[in-house]
């Protein structure tokens, strides 16, 4: 069997700037990204952090100044027009505000990108009613997007996105418009069509859970810049930068400005013991517990907590030598 | 009340005064239709950035509107003969009623094209469609209920303008109106006229909301 090892996306010293009023403003600076296929990569930052310029010069609606997109392995940076509208037809994206055309039922949406592919009118509605159907909506074929509720819209819009069998879905704050509940169905159908149809995903968002939910890579984009990048699991696990501490930990916590804060996380074994109470004993001083919580990443639950240790430094190098023989991970917060 | 004579006579009228205002509206649409279409592509942050052409047809626009349709019709008299081969009479009225109402249209246009959320011609570029694409099946087909709404409100403007040629040779209602109630005092027939101008418009503006509303697929 064939197997393609290249990249579907590698993109290499990009470069987005903009000129406003006499002086160069970066929206984005020497990004280095590898997504591979199959991947749910996600790319997560503060709004103005550059993540939605940065999507839309995956697909070139934005052109970069500088560095190279590559594209199974071609650089489309230098792609004229018409080479460009095919590589689009390979990359499917969906929108925040969902972007229907508001004159054309459901139906008639799904069918556009195959209109403007050249497809034939009939084929066009015959994949469009598959598409509806893959998407859970195939009774809403001929309802207009003003008679459908928000996650119905962006079921619409997956389908339409889907339409011209593209390798990669780009999704700019799918979700953010939608309430919880239509977010988590939304996620689990592109985690769905993910599995199903081999497809690419690439999530931008400005919320950790979405990411901890469905991707398995995650880069986080600050001032322009990549501040990180690697499995979902390493960065929530082992965070490098203050960028990515701060997506992992709830911002009241952040705001603990004390000192001998530690952070625990807990996988799946670490959670049927009483770890603290052990600590405790092991220690011989009480411990305090600033915050505790539980996240699901990829499925599995997993715990995080902040303490504090005893101020007694023999007490305290007690509590890290247990925490060292028992497997946890203790990880210092004094630079948060 | 009125002789069948001047019954005949306000019926050629109306006629004379629909086939103006509808031959007028068609050429303006042609024309108006066009610039509307590329002062919204040229325009900064159009899908077709092109400053100096729109900036050339922007000032056209605004230097057509400005002159009054009175002053224009005598000024164009020169091109209605060359392409009319006459300058009186209802098809010699059509030229500066167009060169009148088609920058009048263009804005019209342009001000339904740019209600399209820029979202969804975005959503367009991400699937590949090229600009005429853009223009054919997501700009024109989306603004649809507000372009039909323009179009009731330039055929009454062009309507008005009709009347008003009537005083410079033109037809219709407008020529009656000036002939009957101004020159001889008639105002009988003036009234009569001016009650047939508003029921025409009526009309347009009754057909013109219909169509809108039932185009209109956002309300249903």
């Amino acid at each position: 069997m064939f197997l393609n090892t290249e990249p579907i996306i590698r993109i290499e010293h990009l470069e987005k700037r903009f000129l406003s009023k006499n002086t160069e403003v970066y929206a984005l600076k020497d990004i280095n990204l590898t997504i591979e296929r199959g991947d749910i990569f996600g790319i997560i930052g503060k709004s103005g952090a550059g993540k939605s310029t940065l999507v839309r010069c995956i697909n070139m609606l934005e052109r970069p100044t500088g560095g190279s997109i590559f594209f199974k392995g071609k650089d489309i940076c230098g792609f004229n027009d018409q080479a460009l509208r095919n590589v689009r037809r390979s990359m499917g994206m969906i929108f925040q505000q969902f972007n229907l055309l508001m004159q054309r039922s459901a139906l008639d949406n799904v069918c556009f990108p195959l209109e403007l592919a050249g497809v034939s009118k009939a084929d066009a509605r015959e994949k469009a009613r598959e598409l509806l159907e893959l998407v859970g909506l195939s009774d809403r074929a001929g309802s207009y997007p003003s008679q459908l509720s928000g996650g119905q819209k962006q079921r619409v819009g997956i389908a339409r996105a889907l339409a011209t069998n593209p390798d990669v879905l780009l999704c700019d704050e799918a979700t953010s418009a939608l309430d919880p509940p239509t977010t988590e169905s939304i996620l689990a159908l592109i985690k769905d069509i993910n599995q199903r149809l081999g497809i690419t995903v690439i999530i931008i968002t400005h919320e950790m859970q979405i990411i901890e939910k469905v991707c398995n890579k995650v880069a986080i984009i600050s001032h322009g810049r990549i501040a990180e990048t690697g499995a979902v699991q390493d960065v929530f696990f082992h965070p490098r930068t203050e960028e990515a501490r701060q997506l992992v930990l709830p911002e009241d916590i952040q705001a603990l400005r004390g000192r001998r804060l530690y952070r625990i996380v807990f996988n799946g074994r670490s959670s049927f013991e009483p770890v603290i109470g052990n600590m405790v004993l092991a220690c011989g001083c009480p411990i305090n517990i600033m915050f505790a919580a539980t996240r699901d990443i990829g499925g599995t639950a997993f715990g995080q907590m902040v303490i504090q240790l005893p101020e007694d430094k023999a007490a305290l190098v007690r509590a890290r030598d247990f925490a060292k023989e028992s497997g946890i991970l203790l990880e210092e917060m004094n630079n948060v | 009340m009125f002789d069948a004579e001047t019954i005949s006579m306000l019926l050629e009228g109306v006629w004379d005064t629909l086939y103006m205002t509808l031959v007028s509206t068609f050429f303006s649409y042609v024309f108006g239709m066009v610039m509307g279409v590329v002062l919204v592509i040229c325009r900064k942050g159009g899908i077709r950035p092109c400053p100096a052409l729109y900036a050339v047809l922007d000032v056209v626009v605004n230097l057509t509107r400005s002159f009054p349709f009175l002053i224009l019709m005598i000024a164009v008299i020169p091109l209605t003969r060359l392409l009319v081969g006459t300058s009186i009479g209802n098809n010699a009225t059509v030229v500066p009623l167009v060169i009148a109402a088609a920058p009048f249209v263009a804005r019209l246009v342009e001000s339904s094209l740019l209600e399209v959320d820029a979202g969804v011609v975005e959503a367009a570029q991400s699937m590949g469609a090229s600009t005429m694409q853009i223009i054919l099946k997501v700009l024109l087909p989306e603004a649809t209920p507000s372009l039909i709404n323009g179009s009731a409100i330039a055929t009454t403007t062009i309507l008005g303008y009709s009347a008003m040629s009537g005083a410079v040779g033109g037809g219709g209602l407008g020529k009656l109106a000036i002939m009957y109630g101004y020159n001889r005092y008639q105002t009988d027939i003036m009234f009569v006229t001016v009650v047939l101008l508003i029921i025409i418009v009526q009309i347009f503006q009754s057909i013109g909301n219909w169509a809108t509303k039932r185009s209109d697929r956002r309300i249903s």
